[in-house]
């Protein structure tokens, strides 16, 4: 058993109205950066998990956000990476 | 008739809903321990309002796993009459008693108001005591209170009826003015599949009294009671 640290990014559904996203768009517009089309917010979560291998932390931290990270209704998630902690 | 009011850490409206049971109605309640796996022969349970577990994740996410949960869904699908009120809404959502999700105020903001809302269904055990189209009165106090579902979804609720409450100006019109929190389709309280679920974000539990501004919420509880006794 190795501890794998995973990482995994959760963001708003596209198409659901994300009035935080939109916010911080237009405040971005405001100091300038015009080029901005698209913000969203979301969340950032990093799970420390003992595992035989990468794939395998991996796999329990997608069953993690299937049922309790991430709220399929609304969000989707991308799991970033799993290295040895 | 037997009130079980759930209690999580960080509920704070399960002692108003107490006190409108038993002060307002003359039945009885029991508070239910989250931990507990006990309804305590409850004939109505309810998920009350507040902030449990300090709405860490999202609203609901954790308290959905708290073990009387497990009850709870059980008693739901028995037929038993289930009662979610603001987080128990959101909680609700969480556990898929009822569709949907409640996300961030458009406003983001938190809003503590009272909102008209217009009874759009007066055939179900939660309203029977209004009359269909009724416009009644009560308090929000919500940051998450955004009805979302998928598009087929809305149409299905609105197809069977199961939008039950929504915001609605004094002349009863749903206009985006009326809506706090950007809900879809104005929807403030929607029921599940087998009528004996029923979520909203506005406290019938804190709209007793006219001393307190409005006694619009006591029909809410009092519909309950002769759906149960019949």
């Amino acid at each position: 058993m190795t501890t794998f640290r995973v990482s995994v990014h959760i963001t708003p559904r596209r198409g659901i109205l994300d009035p935080q996203g939109k916010a911080v768009e237009s405040a971005l517009h405001s100091l300038g950066f015009s080029g901005v089309s698209s913000v969203h917010v979301g969340r950032h979560i990093v799970v420390d998990t003992d595992s035989e291998s990468a794939d395998a932390a991996i796999e329990s931290v997608k069953a993690m956000c299937e049922r309790l990270l991430a709220n399929p209704v609304i969000e989707d998630f991308e799991i970033e990476s799993a290295t040895a902690a | 008739m037997k009130f079980g009011i759930v209690t999580f850490p960080g509920s704070n409206c399960d002692y108003d809903t107490f006190r409108a049971v038993v002060d307002t109605l003359g039945e009885s309640a029991q508070y239910l321990w989250h931990k507990d796996h006990d309804l305590l022969g409850a004939d109505i349970v309810v998920l009350p309002g507040g902030f449990s577990y300090g709405d860490y994740l999202r609203p609901g996410a954790i308290a959905r796993f708290s073990p009387i949960m497990t009850e709870v869904m059980a008693h739901a699908k028995r037929g038993g009459p289930v009662m979610c009120i603001c987080n128990g809404f959101q909680i609700a959502c969480e556990a898929g008693l009822l569709p949907g999700a409640l996300l961030r105020n458009q406003s983001l903001q938190f809003i503590s108001a009272p909102v008209t809302m217009r009874v759009e269904n007066a055939h179900t055990m939660f309203t029977s005591a209004y009359e269909p189209g009724q416009i009644v009165t009560m308090p929000v106090a919500h940051g998450d209170g955004r009805y979302t579902a998928d598009s087929d979804m809305l149409d299905r609720l609105e197809q069977e009826s199961r939008v039950v409450f929504r915001y609605v100006n004094h002349n009863g019109e749903p206009t985006a003015d009326a809506n706090p929190n950007g809900s879809n389709g104005n929807i403030a309280g929607i029921l599940n599949e087998g009528g004996n679920v029923i979520g909203l974000m506005p406290h019938p539990e804190r709209a007793m009294d006219e001393l307190l501004g409005s006694s619009d919420g006591v029909g809410f509880f009092e519909s309950l009671l002769s759906s149960v006794a019949a």
